[in-house]
């Protein structure tokens, strides 16, 4: 039987149209929100910011307090990146920036002027997955998928981290060539939560790709 | 998040005027303890004074052998520092102890020292807290306080400085590095640097408003076996019940500052003079505790940390 075509309507779409219809109004909702403020003892400040994003620039106007990763979700719609906790305790909102791993929830975006922002949807796509997505695949690295971006930018960055002999809290030592063992993953991967507890498969996934590697 | 005005410096000179400038400014760098306040509204600057272009982001050599870590060296780059991790292993230890690979990307050297206590009523605006809200009162002292501090602390908070790269910092003597509005400088050891909370917990360290970390120095090498010990309720990305920094000689003598206890690392004198007998230290660094009875077992703990640690520079299993 075929789908009517309301049903190819995806939740994304929705959500995007929706947003698109309150910016297509007579007054934006940025104004119309400092408008019906009663107590506007602040006035809300914007500012420009220029990024590369995935490799695309991207200039945006921005409230000041707009984080990086509401910049990235809400503005840019790259809705990849996830918003768990909001406060840099979950690690579901982990992005790249200019090479290392940071939680995008707790940076302002306006003070990333100039830098060279990678998401999950720039590490590789459907058709090319990047390694580590492939491995979180193979290896079954995820259950709902929500905390999966986040783990993904940090298992890449942190084989970096281990490839550019930082130091980690399990390291015997502090000099000379770091390994990717088991524990190192464990222990690097610590900022990531991972509620459905997949974290077995998740280091799996990044031995595999670490052993490719080395 | 209320609302704020937003500008990016190019010195730190430069950072200090425009703090003076604007009302109700604060210094943003890695922003990962600022911004979580700001969402919470704890924190509420009026303006922030971005200070990531000033340039103060390498650690160089000191005329005295020492080292100078610039206030915006991240705590992943100067933990792993090849001259950090050769003459200051206890420091590099320390860092790597704390946080998250994440947060330890985007921290930095002077704002991890500004980080605020992570006592849990602190947080909750709904609580009382004389930190957050002066003359409110105290919930914690009544309440869960099994994280909190039990030397320095006083009536009016039981809060804990809540850092780990501080007290390796303590213990090895270091010096941070400011400048003021005016544009005058000043040098501030580390155990100056953090005030006691007495009847003003709000205030937290010695730095007037609009003044701004530069750097922090290292004295010249001390050599010694050094060994940051972490204990807490999760084996990782938690903070501290209570944490030891030490430099020790092959008999056991040298120095210990101790985290999680007081409203900064806390070292003692006595307590050096006493190594490397572990239960007269443990007394002198506990001397006069005031503990609740939930976190009265970090005296104890205290001495088996400590005991630990000693082993462990004995080259025992710790």
């Amino acid at each position: 039987m075929d789908q009517p075509d309301y049903f190819s309507v995806s939740r994304r779409g929705v959500l995007a149209s929706g947003a698109a219809g309150l910016a297509a109004g007579s007054i934006s909702p940025q104004v119309a929100f400092a408008a019906s403020t009663p107590v506007a003892e602040r006035a809300i400040a914007m500012q420009t910011v220029s990024m590369r994003i995935n490799g695309k620039s991207e200039t945006l106007e921005l409230d000041t307090r707009t984080t990086l990763l509401d910049a990235l979700r809400e503005h840019v719609k790259l809705t990849g990146t996830k918003k768990g906790c909001d406060h840099g305790q979950c690690g579901a909102c982990t992005v790249i920036v200019n090479g290392e791993r940071i939680n995008s929830c707790l940076s302002l975006a306006v003070m990333h002027e100039g830098d060279e922002v990678t998401t999950i949807e720039g590490l590789g796509t459907p058709e090319n997955l990047h390694p580590m997505q492939a491995a979180f695949v193979k290896h079954d690295g995820y259950q709902c998928g929500y905390c999966t971006p986040g783990q993904i930018c940090s298992a890449v960055s942190v084989l970096k981290e281990i490839a550019d002999g930082v130091p980690s809290h399990v390291s015997a030592e502090l000099t000379g060539p770091m390994e990717a063992s088991n524990i190192e993953m464990r222990e690097r991967m610590s900022g990531n939560i991972c509620r459905c507890g997949a974290y077995s498969n998740i280091a799996e996934a990044m031995a595999e790709v670490a052993g490719e590697r080395a | 998040m209320k609302p704020f005005s937003y500008e990016r410096v190019s010195s730190p000179a430069e950072a200090a005027a425009a703090a003076a400038r604007a009302g109700g400014a604060k210094f943003i760098a890695g922003g990962t303890n600022l911004l979580d306040l700001m969402k919470l509204e704890i924190e509420t600057p009026r303006h922030l004074v971005d200070v990531t272009g000033t340039g103060l982001d390498a650690i160089t050599e000191t005329d005295e052998g020492g080292l100078r870590i610039g206030a915006l060296v991240s705590n992943t780059a100067l933990a792993s520092d090849e001259r950090v991790k050769r003459d200051y292993a206890v420091l590099s230890r320390a860092i790597v102890a704390g946080a998250s690979g994440q947060l330890r990307n985007k921290a930095t050297t002077g704002g991890n020292l500004l980080q605020r206590t992570r006592c849990p009523y602190f947080y909750d605006t709904n609580q009382a807290c004389n930190k957050r809200k002066p003359g409110s009162g105290c919930a914690a002292k009544e309440g869960v306080s099994r994280q909190l501090g039990i030397v320095g602390v006083s009536d009016a908070c039981i809060a804990t400085y809540p850092g780990d790269m501080a007290v390796a910092l303590r213990v090895l003597d270091a010096v941070v590095e400011t400048v003021k509005a005016d544009g005058t400088t000043r040098a501030i050891p580390l155990g100056e640097f953090h005030r006691l909370w007495g009847d003003t917990p709000h205030i937290e360290t010695v730095l007037e408003p609009g003044e701004m970390i530069t750097a922090v120095t290292l004295p010249k090498p001390l050599g010694g076996t050094h060994i940051y010990h972490k204990v807490r309720d999760r084996r990782s990305y938690a903070f501290a019940l209570v944490s030891v920094a030490a430099v020790l000689d092959a008999d056991g003598k040298g120095r210990v500052a101790i985290g999680g206890i007081a409203p900064r690392p806390w070292r003692v004198e006595a307590a050096d003079a006493a190594l490397p007998d572990v239960k007269a230290a443990a007394r002198a660094l506990t001397q006069g505790a005031s503990p609740t009875d939930q976190n009265a077992f970090k005296i104890a703990l205290v001495e088996r940390t400590l005991a630990g640690v000693m082993a462990k520079a004995r080259g025992e299993a710790a």
